[in-house]
């Protein structure tokens, strides 16, 4: 194998001069030697550095002979085969070998020195992915800048520089969730609660627009109840305080708002039972019983009840006490609702159905919560009449709720025992409330006749009580009790799936004086406290109960928002 | 004499210090001493937030909420700080390694903190934007922690042994050959082997380099192509054979280089998000927190 060793110069003035030397038969050694075949004169590599042989397969063997080695194509190594025909480039220190293949199967190896290595120096940077992407340090600054400017600077900005009245620019992004429905006005608003910078929320505000809140009680004997602190609620007001925060009783320590769309949620019950329940240790006097959970601790139910008869004072009384109401009217609900009796049968031929029942006479008000007062001439009439006389084919009635009136009535009324039997065979056709024979007979007198409509099986007394006022015939007033538990959110509307007598045992009542009230037990049956197990109803204090009494809350009908 | 209690001192200490031939990498650090830790403070708040009963329901204005609050603050600023901590090397409980086992596990705690801190409520605001931020910033270092576990071997397979500057010299070097040896051909060889040598792994773009180069091969897979269409006259031209090989030798090292770009690619890319994001956050954070107070 023939080896052609070719150096290239440059002269000065830019001219090459190439220079072939032939070496047949290697091997070609090459060092800085100056005995080497080829010498290279580079004080990094060793004075007999490489051999370069011919193989037997035409291939060029290069073997590095001292401690170091050679590249081959940039790559470190020892030893190396290369075709000439493909050709490869060796590197010894300084200088490049170029082998290939000559025209006439000479293998070339052109000398060279390699050219400066400021390429490679940034070698770091080529692989590395900056240069290709915007500069980590650049971004960070412009994004943190960006998010600064646009959701710091700008709102308060705005907030300080703002024109009284005007709204806040920029302020949406700062609210951590929609406010409840009642305040959705103010969406958009923030500066209406949010009145000074670092400055929680006063009561102050909402007074603003809350103008007929009241205290739920004087502020001392609020203080009182509230009792002293407990370490864990000292360390927090300590904390909240140093913070700013008013408190503790104050607007926001209960009602919290940007707590999503919808209603406002209803206060728990802690912070009820903080103060009620234990509220007799604290304050000794109070007339409330203690209460921390409807379903746990709760006191008996307090309704108001008329106990004398003819005097319309409520007292409010335990239920345990069992009270008897003196409402001043004779009715006996069982009778009434027995559906097999007398009035069920009469019921069924004034064509309201098999017998009575509860909706025939208690008609709910409007808005549900409630009922209407029972109403004689509506509710009673159609079975109790009032008529007394017939004349042709007109009745006369006695007029309802004037006693002066039906002794007037009576006293010209003929005597004419059960004069207006006939028309019982078809009642309902007959006078307003259908013809009935009211059992006032036989009247001896006038007088007898009065006497015998107030006895207690006339047609006055078979319901009312009689008395005598000032030497005048009466009856005692009947007092209706629209609302017996008058401190409580309670409406019927929210009980439509019940039937009456699963609260109400009126269908095992067989005297007036009963008072039909479910008592607490009755309600747990259903009714648990805010923490109640499935199945049970979680009733916490404000589903019942107000916090801030108004005039019309309780007694009257419910705002929307508890229904 | 006077030694004698200085070797004293010194026999507990080598245990600590012992080099172990074993390398012990920040994911396994003292066995996992901040794993353990992260879940522990973890597994704490989890509880706290389940037990404490915060009406009318969990979110950050409660006392809770500002306790996990101030604590992911805390954590995000000191998490930030490792950037700070990386330019000062130390030795001891606080290496480096240690600091960075640390930085990935309460980092990873940070969720369970930030979430319970937010009691689930979300919405388009600066503060859902603050959190939005973290889960990115987390985000990004788990696929951080997860390539630099996975990568490097891969990374070291492809190179054989050949540094980056071996990678470049041997293109370069390859490159003069080719230059050298496509000189006797004919115009229309010499163009696609033109084309073929302008071909730069270098100058690929963010994806293409994710994606390791461009579909259907470069310049020098068409140069390849073209080559191989010679008529077979022209195939036995020992020129125009060893040209091929070059340029066939050339496709190679691309390949190996565009194979390296790509797993440093994916090496780097996730710091572009990591910081960049965790600059956002903390001016976010700054945010979320001025404006509560100022809006108080």
């Amino acid at each position: 194998m023939i080896f052609r060793l070719r150096t290239i110069e440059t002269t000065a003035q830019g001219r090459q001069i190439v220079r072939d030397r032939d070496v047949a038969d290697g091997p070609v050694t090459l060092g800085r030697s100056a005995d080497n075949t080829l010498h290279l004169a580079d004080l990094s590599l060793d004075p007999h550095h490489a051999t370069i042989c011919g193989s037997d397969a035409g291939r060029v063997e290069i073997e590095a002979v001292g401690s170091l080695g050679f590249t081959l194509d940039g790559r470190q190594v020892r030893s190396a085969v290369i075709n000439p025909q493909v050709g490869g480039e060796l590197g010894f220190g300084g200088y490049r070998i170029a082998v290939s293949q000559d025209a006439d199967g000479a293998v070339l190896l052109t000398i060279g020195l390699a050219a400066g290595t400021a390429q490679a120096t940034d070698e770091k940077a080529a692989f590395s992915l900056a240069g290709r992407l915007p500069g980590k340090r650049t971004m960070s600054w412009l994004l943190a800048l960006a998010l600064l400017a646009g959701f710091l600077a700008l709102p308060i900005y705005s907030m300080l520089t703002r024109a009284p009245k005007q709204t806040v620019t920029g302020d949406a992004a700062w609210s951590p969730g929609p406010l409840s429905l009642a305040h959705h006005q103010l969406e958009g608003k923030c500066e209406a609660c949010h009145v000074k910078p670092f400055e929680a929320v006063r009561d102050a505000t909402c007074v603003a627009c809350h103008k007929d809140v009241h205290e739920h009680a004087a502020p001392a004997r609020l203080a009182n109840a509230r009792g002293p602190l407990s370490a864990g609620d000292a360390v927090q007001w300590r904390i909240a305080q140093m913070f700013g925060k008013p408190g503790p009783g104050a607007c926001s320590d209960c009602h919290t708002e940007h707590e999503g769309a919808g209603q406002m949620a209803a206060p728990a019950q802690a912070f009820c039972a903080d103060c009620h329940g234990a509220l007799k240790d604290r304050l000794p006097d109070t007339k409330l019983g203690n209460a921390s959970d409807f379903g746990k601790q709760h006191p008996q139910f307090r309704p108001a009840v008329a106990l004398t008869a003819g005097s319309d004072k409520l007292t409010r009384v335990s239920l345990d006490e069992h009270p008897r109401e003196a409402s001043g009217l004779t009715f006996p609900h069982e009778l009434h609702l027995d559906q097999r009796g007398g009035v069920a049968q009469m019921a069924l031929r004034n064509g309201q159905g098999t017998g009575l029942d509860c909706a025939d006479c208690h008609r709910p008000t409007a808005d549900g919560v409630g009922f209407l007062p029972i109403d004689m001439e509506r509710d009673c009439e159609s079975c109790h009449s009032l008529a007394y006389d017939k004349v042709g084919s007109t009745f006369r009635r006695l007029r309802h709720g004037d006693v002066d009136q039906m002794v007037a009535d009576l006293s010209v009324a003929p005597r004419r025992p059960a004069a207006i039997v006939t028309g019982r065979q078809r009642p309902g056709e007959y006078a307003t409330g259908g013809a009935y024979f009211a059992r006032f007979s036989p009247p001896a007198t006038s007088a007898g006749a009065v006497a015998q409509a107030l006895s207690s099986k006339g047609i006055c007394g078979e319901c009312h009580t009689a008395s005598a006022v000032g030497g005048r015939f009466s009856v005692l007033p009947v007092t209706q009790v629209s609302r017996y538990l008058g401190h409580g959110w309670f409406t019927h509307a929210a009980h439509k799936q019940e039937t009456c007598t699963s609260c109400h045992a009126a269908d095992r009542s067989n005297s007036a004086s009963d008072l039909l009230l479910p008592d607490l037990k009755s309600c747990r049956t259903c009714h648990l406290g805010e923490a109640a197990p499935r199945g049970k109803v979680p009733s916490n204090c404000a589903m019942c109960h107000d916090y801030h009494l108004t005039q019309q809350a309780p007694r009257g009908v419910a705002p929307p928002k508890k229904q | 004499m006077a030694d004698a209690p200085r070797l004293t001192r010194q026999t507990p200490r080598p245990a600590a210090r012992q080099l172990s031939a074993e390398h012990e990498g920040f994911l396994r650090h003292r066995s996992f001493r901040w794993l353990k830790r992260a879940l522990a403070l973890s597994l704490a708040a989890i509880l706290a937030y389940v037990l404490v009963d915060v009406q009318p329901r969990p979110n950050g204005g409660s006392w809770l909420g500002y306790t996990l609050g101030t604590l992911g603050a805390g954590l995000i600023v000191w998490l930030a700080l490792l950037g700070v901590r990386k330019r000062n090397m130390t030795r001891g409980s606080w290496s480096l390694k240690a600091w960075t086992s640390a930085h990935v596990y309460l980092g990873l705690a940070l969720i369970v903190i930030a979430t319970l801190h937010s009691g689930f409520q979300f919405g388009w605001n600066v503060h859902t934007l603050a959190y939005a931020l973290m889960i990115v910033v987390i985000a990004s270092g788990i696929y951080g922690v997860t390539v630099y576990a996975l990568l490097p071997a891969a990374l070291s397979n492809n190179r054989e042994e050949m540094t980056e500057r071996q990678m470049i010299e041997a293109m370069a070097a390859g490159d003069r050959q080719l230059d050298e040896a496509a000189q006797p051909l004919a115009r229309r060889w010499t163009e696609p082997v033109l084309a073929a040598l302008g071909e730069r792994a270098f100058s690929d773009g963010l994806w293409r380099r994710l994606a390791g180069g461009r579909r259907g091969g470069g310049p020098t897979q068409a140069a390849i192509a073209a080559l191989n269409l010679a008529a077979s006259d022209e195939a036995d031209d020992p020129a125009l054979i060893r040209v091929e090989a070059l340029l066939q030798r050339r496709r190679a090292q691309l390949e190996r280089i565009r194979r390296h770009l790509r797993l440093k690619a994916l090496l780097e890319v996730w710091l572009y998000i990591h910081v960049p994001a965790t600059f956002a956050l903390l001016a976010a954070l700054t945010a979320h927190v001025v404006s509560v107070f100022f809006y108080w």
